[in-house]
């Protein structure tokens, strides 16, 4: 389902050309539950953002579900983010004034969905990840693990092929941590594709794959 | 995206912003009510001179000599012989000072005047008579006063029969005059008018200045006109500088130019204020955009296009303007009622009101899209990093 072709990204800091991602080649097929670790600087957010079709390659190629993401407008960008990525952050990034129900039916209105057919949606993801009676509380009224739970009931919302999870349990306490990585492994189970950034081992061995970066390359992969 | 739900959306952030919207709106506030109120009072004066025109007849030429020589009485009436003029009237300005007992008249003009002067100028008596062809004859001492002469001289008597003095003669009040009200730069009410012929022996002079022509047909008016000019000019054998005679039409026309004007440049003034109301909007929407880079950023990571966060920043800044608008012609409106209690005519119509919400429309695209747009043009990645 994802094909990473020879990908080079680099940037300029300055004068000093940085290269991020340095001829990257994997695949991820459907239904994994996939955790990309390095250290901060190893060039894994890039690589996220390429993932989540934020950001393009500047070399090498990208297929995602098939479509060449190299030769994609903004908008279809806009749309595959929109339906075929779901996105989880370390910071949850919840729209402050929208309340739970509200933030989950965000890419729903952005996707069309009409009002109602995105309201009832909205409540059945949020008793997928178990607060559906926090619907009308806003991001402040909620712990952090809650928040993380809106979160990925907004990721889940638009049925995307891959959830990318951004060091989802960074901000989060162990054990709430663990409760979060407990959820994704049940939406795992379920058939969903994962892929989990971090920088934690730990954390990385609760995927069933891992694939390690350092200084733009892919050191090991695959490791049991 | 669905358009209510984005203005759903507009509103609840303009609410959780109170104060800064609120004064933001109030530079729009200002400039829509200061155009209802500066468009409405200038055209309540356009149409009191427009109605105090067309009530003195469009059928009256004012004619007026500045020869060395004026007309005398008999070339007057030779004049209102010619074909195509029904009656003239011949009137002579007065300086004196008029009084009764101890109360001495102000702000009063004496006017002498001959018998077809209260027919023309369309005046009515509220008591008493008009000035007769025995008065014009002997040069009688007599005069028909204004309301406004009688309630400041008279207080609540009756005035006719009574004598008043003027320039230090005795003067029998003849008649009253109805309230006319102020027109044409001329009050009736104040007015003080005695025989014609009075007066010029008051001023020791037989020629008369001023007077005016009532044609017959209001369709013949501009040929009546060219007659009387001719006339004129042989019997006084002046020049066409020396001699004028206008139609009402045209002192509308002229008046209504000057008003135009003056609309125009009092809306050109409000306009000023409106523009930099909207520089006000522009501002605000930048700075909402700044604050907000990580919402678009998470917006744009959900799937949000350029076009949908062009579009909710854009509807912001319309909807802020709009209720600006709204606020303005509601206030304008206020102001406008308050200014006619102060005895200003204030008119206003659905256009003027109509245009307004416009304009407050037109601003908030104008000014709003430029912001909008650069909202819509900020990279995610960049966008999602902000705090």
């Amino acid at each position: 389902m994802i094909e990473m072709k020879n990908v080079s990204k680099t940037y300029m800091i300055g004068d000093t050309e940085v290269k991020a991602l340095d001829k990257i080649d994997f695949q991820i097929g459907k239904g994994e539950f996939v955790a990309i670790v390095g250290p901060s600087g190893s060039g894994k957010s890039t690589l996220m953002n390429m993932l989540g079709c934020l950001d393009v390659p500047d070399e090498g190629e990208y297929f995602l579900d098939g479509i060449d993401i190299n030769n994609s407008s903004d908008n279809d960008l806009a749309q595959i983010r929109n339906t075929k990525i779901g996105f989880v952050f370390q910071n949850f990034n919840l729209l402050s004034k929208l309340n739970a129900l509200e933030n989950v039916e965000v890419p729903m209105m952005y996707k069309g969905v009409s009002a109602g057919e995105s309201k009832r949606l909205a409540s059945a993801y949020l008793e997928r990840v178990g607060l559906q009676d926090r619907g009308k509380h806003t991001p402040k009224e909620l712990s952090g693990g809650q928040q993380q739970r809106v979160a990925i009931a907004r990721a889940l919302a638009c049925q995307p092929q891959i959830i990318l999870a951004d060091e989802p349990t960074g901000a989060l306490d162990q054990k709430t941590g663990r409760e979060i990585i407990c959820l994704l492994k049940e939406l795992n189970a379920q058939g969903q594709t994962i892929i989990l950034i971090t920088h934690d081992n730990h954390i990385a061995q609760q995927a069933n794959r891992q694939i390690c970066m350092i200084d733009g390359q892919i050191s090991e992969e695959p490791r049991l | 995206m669905k358009i209510m739900r984005t203005i759903r959306l507009s509103l609840k952030n303009i609410k959780s912003n109170k104060l800064r919207s609120a004064l933001t709106m109030l530079g729009l506030i200002i400039g829509i009510s200061s155009v209802i109120v500066l468009v409405g009072i200038g055209t309540g004066a356009t149409t009191n001179i427009t109605s105090e025109v067309a009530s003195l007849g469009t059928d009256i030429l004012t004619v007026s000599v500045n020869t060395d020589q004026g007309l005398t009485l008999d070339e007057v009436s030779e004049l209102s012989e010619l074909s195509g003029i029904k009656q003239t009237a011949s009137f002579a300005n007065v300086s004196a000072t008029v009084s009764k007992g101890a109360s001495t008249g102000s702000m009063l003009s004496v006017l002498g005047v001959d018998g077809n002067y209260l027919d023309v100028r369309n005046y009515t008596l509220s008591a008493g008579r008009e000035i007769s062809f025995i008065d014009l004859d002997n040069q009688s001492k007599v005069c028909i006063i204004g309301a406004d002469v009688s309630q400041d001289l008279f207080d609540n008597e009756n005035p006719v029969g009574q004598t008043i003095k003027i320039g230090g003669d005795n003067y029998t009040v003849i008649g009253t005059l109805t309230e006319q009200g102020s027109s044409m730069g001329t009050n009736a009410d104040s007015m003080v008018l005695m025989p014609v012929t009075t007066a010029q022996s008051l001023a020791g002079s037989d020629e008369i200045k001023s007077l005016y022509v009532q044609t017959e047909n209001e369709d013949t008016v501009n040929l009546t006109q060219l007659a009387t000019e001719n006339y004129l000019k042989t019997t006084l054998d002046a020049s066409s500088d020396e001699i004028s005679v206008t139609t009402q039409q045209s002192m509308l026309d002229t008046m209504s130019s000057v008003q135009d004007t003056l609309i125009l440049l009092l809306a050109g003034i409000a306009s000023i204020s409106l523009l930099v109301g909207g520089i006000g909007v522009m501002n605000v929407m930048l700075v909402s955009v700044t604050e907000r880079t990580k919402e678009i950023g998470i917006r744009k990571s959900l799937g949000a296009r350029k076009s949908n966060i062009l579009v909710q920043f854009l509807i912001e800044a319309l909807i802020l303007c709009l209720l600006g608008g709204i606020g303005g012609i509601l206030i304008g409106l206020g102001v406008g009622s308050a200014a006619e209690l102060l005895g200003f005519t204030f008119t206003y119509s659905l256009n003027v009101v109509g245009i307004a919400f416009g304009f407050a429309a037109v601003i908030g695209l104008v000014f709003g899209i430029f912001p909008a747009y650069r909202a819509s043009c900020l990279n995610p990645i960049e966008a999602l990093r902000m705090d």
